[in-house]
């Protein structure tokens, strides 16, 4: 092609593009007058390891948004879904928020799913006062602070639908002293902020109740080999291993104590009540333990809709430990946008006005009542302790945390 | 726990990091190459066997003994294919490139076989998912009840993963000094011009190297497998790094240094979790102890532990 050719197809080219742009806003301007559009955010990791998870969240939240759409729950506006792959990286989790809060029809996230990305994406959020409610982060700091004595809020911007570490680790080890009657645990932790709190959480109560930790070990998240760990454990003869952390590392962490004949229960809160632990594991993964937030979904008639609902919509992955939570943190935001969308001219406009609407939001959800404290964390602080039985969780005790 | 037992489980995850450690030091040894790919291969190999067991046992849940050389057979012909054409494909026309175009070829390879396992293994019809961890076939034989011997505990798959070392290091052994291919690697080594003038193909013997070292590999990748009970597409890098430094520690080039090198290195991690003691002990810190003694190592024999002194080609 010769170089005038060449000018001349892009020219053609351009003028064309030119002519298209100019139907499509002509387009998008008059369907504008009728119903204007507004975005949720997911920040979750969308692949990888965790992304089991993280793809139950997004489809959940996809269902809500769907579902208030179909109701026109909002007069004169569309929600829309915006999902962002946080990869379980506080990076990519804040390159992620940055994106987001550059969008002027974001108004809300639902997100993270790891806590360590929280921190990460938190003040970037804020700074755009960008309302988001977390459906799974646990660590407790993020929202009174990293000082549990004297609480203070950190970003007004931050909610969260699930209980925190600071309830579940010590619900765990109320259980396993009251319940099991078990005296001497070993801790492990994987140094993540979620893990190494749930860990901290559990041995500090544990030793309360009068229990013994015999043994107190941290493992690096990228580990596969445990051996050492449990031949140090092994040695001190605990009755039970606590292991701060998600599936990935507890179910080799199960198979592995098993194969060097440590042959005591392994529990977890509620990054490991996942059934890939149990594939993980293996066979010898009966009798391991875990704890989650909420009663069993199964068990609420509100839970029983939201099952039907989302097998009905057809999704390709399950919607996993944390899907029903997302589902609540996207209906809270739907609560909230009904109050601040009506009023405001875009969706950038409206960010303000959902963030303090959302403190007042107050539903029946499907993982019980729906409604956040001063700090933001959630009022329900329900959780059930499950074990594995023939290959599935099931489910053993219901309890509210004290 | 006595003594035995760290000592145990570090030579068991030393035999893997020494399995991987070879193909670096024989690829470097020939053509002054850090394939950084290699580490690739171990997980490609793994997932050779694990697709060995799918197609031939997952069916009748077949998980007697004798499924695992096969597994064996099968991960290795998918490492040595998948390694060959790489070096075919992406090295040999770097040949006689600077020396920087085939280190960034290889991260490249590296990150392109990662994805190309964790996008595409599950599309094949009948294969899991491979964006997580998939589960390894758990063959009783090898991953039974651990044995109990002279007070300490030593998992079935540890027998396996010293097994396959010794077998392999003694085979390497005939094979580089013995046979006339093996010689012919050691003059290639040595000055590879010369090795040409004397009518030995050299691009064969490159190949062969390859093919040597991702054999190797793909053993780990199955004893990886056996001993973990999962395999997953990332599995491959810190594996690489590791091994990678166990050639180093070893003296990068010397066969016989990257299998002491794996050893130590594993012992030396597994220790370092036990008896280092207070802030700086446990499973956490066992890394920082082994590049702590790699550099130790390396600030007084700069060659490694078994590597020759001599004018540095690289």
């Amino acid at each position: 092609m010769s170089k005038k050719t060449m000018v001349l197809g892009v020219a053609a080219l351009l003028s064309a593009s030119i002519a298209l742009t100019a139907c499509g806003s002509r387009t998008a301007e008059t369907s504008a007058a009728t119903t204007k559009t507004a975005k949720i955010a997911v920040i979750a990791p969308l692949t990888g390891d965790l992304s089991v998870m993280g793809l139950g969240i997004k489809n959940s939240v996809d269902l809500a948004i769907k579902q208030a759409n179909d109701a026109k729950a909002i007069p004169g506006w569309t929600l829309a879904l915006d999902a962002q792959d946080d990869t379980a990286n506080p990076d990519v989790g804040a390159n992620a928020a940055t994106k987001v809060a550059a969008d002027k029809s974001v108004v809300a996230v639902v997100g993270t799913l790891n806590s360590g990305v929280a921190q990460s994406v938190q003040p970037i959020l804020n700074t755009g006062n960008i309302a988001m409610v977390s459906p799974a982060n646990t660590n407790p700091s993020l929202t009174i602070g990293a000082d549990p004595a004297n609480p203070k809020r950190t970003y007004p911007n931050y909610f969260r639908v699930c209980t925190t570490d600071a309830v579940q680790g010590p619900f765990a080890a109320q259980y396993v002293y009251n319940t099991l009657k078990l005296t001497k645990v070993a801790v492990v932790n994987d140094k993540k902020p979620y893990g190494q709190g749930l860990a901290e959480a559990f041995a500090k109560e544990f030793t309360k109740l009068g229990g013994t930790v015999v043994d107190n070990a941290t493992v690096n998240k990228d580990d596969k080999d445990f051996s050492t760990v449990i031949s140090v454990m092994k040695s001190k003869s605990p009755e039970l291993v606590y292991f701060g952390t998600e599936f990935q590392l507890a179910g080799p962490m199960s198979s592995q104590m098993k194969a060097a004949g440590l042959n005591v229960p392994l529990m977890g809160g509620d990054g490991i009540y996942d059934d890939k632990f149990i594939a993980l594991a293996g066979a010898k993964a009966e009798g391991d333990l875990a704890t989650s937030v909420g009663a069993p979904i199964e068990s609420l008639a509100s839970g029983k809709s939201f099952l039907e609902a989302y097998k009905a919509a057809g999704y390709k992955d399950g919607y996993s430990a944390y899907g029903a939570y997302a589902y609540d943190a996207a209906n809270a935001i739907i609560a909230a946008l009904k109050v601040s969308l009506p009023n405001s001219a875009d969706a950038a406009a409206a960010r303000p006005g959902t963030i303090t609407a959302l403190a007042n939001v107050s539903f029946d959800g499907v993982t019980g009542k729906v409604g956040f404290d001063k700090y933001g964390d959630a009022t329900a602080k329900v959780l059930t302790v499950y074990t594995v039985a023939s290959g599935k969780w099931v489910a053993k005790a219901t309890d509210t945390a004290k | 726990m006595t003594f035995l037992d760290p000592l145990i489980n570090g030579l068991s995850l030393g035999s893997l990091y020494a399995l991987i450690a070879v193909g670096y030091t024989v690829v470097y040894g020939i053509v002054q190459l850090i394939n950084f790919a290699h580490g690739e291969i171990f997980m490609v190999g793994a997932f050779g066997a694990l697709s060995t067991w799918i197609v031939l046992g997952q069916a009748s849940a077949n998980l007697s003994w004798w499924m695992l050389p096969l597994m064996l057979v099968g991960g290795m012909v998918v490492g040595v294919t998948v390694a060959v054409l790489m070096e075919r494909f992406a090295y040999r026309p770097l040949r006689h490139a600077p020396r920087l175009a085939p280190l960034i070829t290889a991260i490249g390879i590296s990150v392109f076989l990662q994805e190309f396992v964790r996008l595409f293994y599950g599309a094949i019809p009948g294969f899991p998912d491979a964006k997580a961890a998939v589960v390894f076939p758990q063959i009783e034989f090898f991953t039974g009840p651990a044995i109990e011997f002279g007070g300490a505990v030593i998992q079935r798959a540890t027998f396996f993963t010293l097994g396959a070392l010794a077998v392999s290091w003694a085979f390497l052994w005939f094979f580089v000094n013995k046979t006339k291919i093996g010689r012919a690697m050691l003059a290639t080594s040595q000055d590879p011009d010369t090795a040409r003038l004397m009518g030995i193909d050299v691009n064969r013997i490159i190949t062969i190297a390859f093919a040597v070292g991702a054999a190797l590999a793909a053993i780990a990748g199955t004893a990886h497998g056996l001993r973990y009970g999962n395999i997953d597409f990332k599995m491959g890098f810190l594996a690489g790094l590791k091994a990678f430094t166990a050639a180093v520690l070893g003296g990068i080039g010397n066969i016989n240094g990257a299998v002491v090198g794996g050893l130590v290195l594993g012992v030396v991690e597994s220790l370092a979790t036990v008896y280092v003691p207070g802030q700086f002990g446990g499973a956490a810190w066992k890394d920082v102890w082994a590049f702590v003694l790699l550099i130790i190592v390396l600030v007084f024999r700069p060659q490694g532990i078994m590597g020759a002194k001599v004018v540095d080609r690289a």
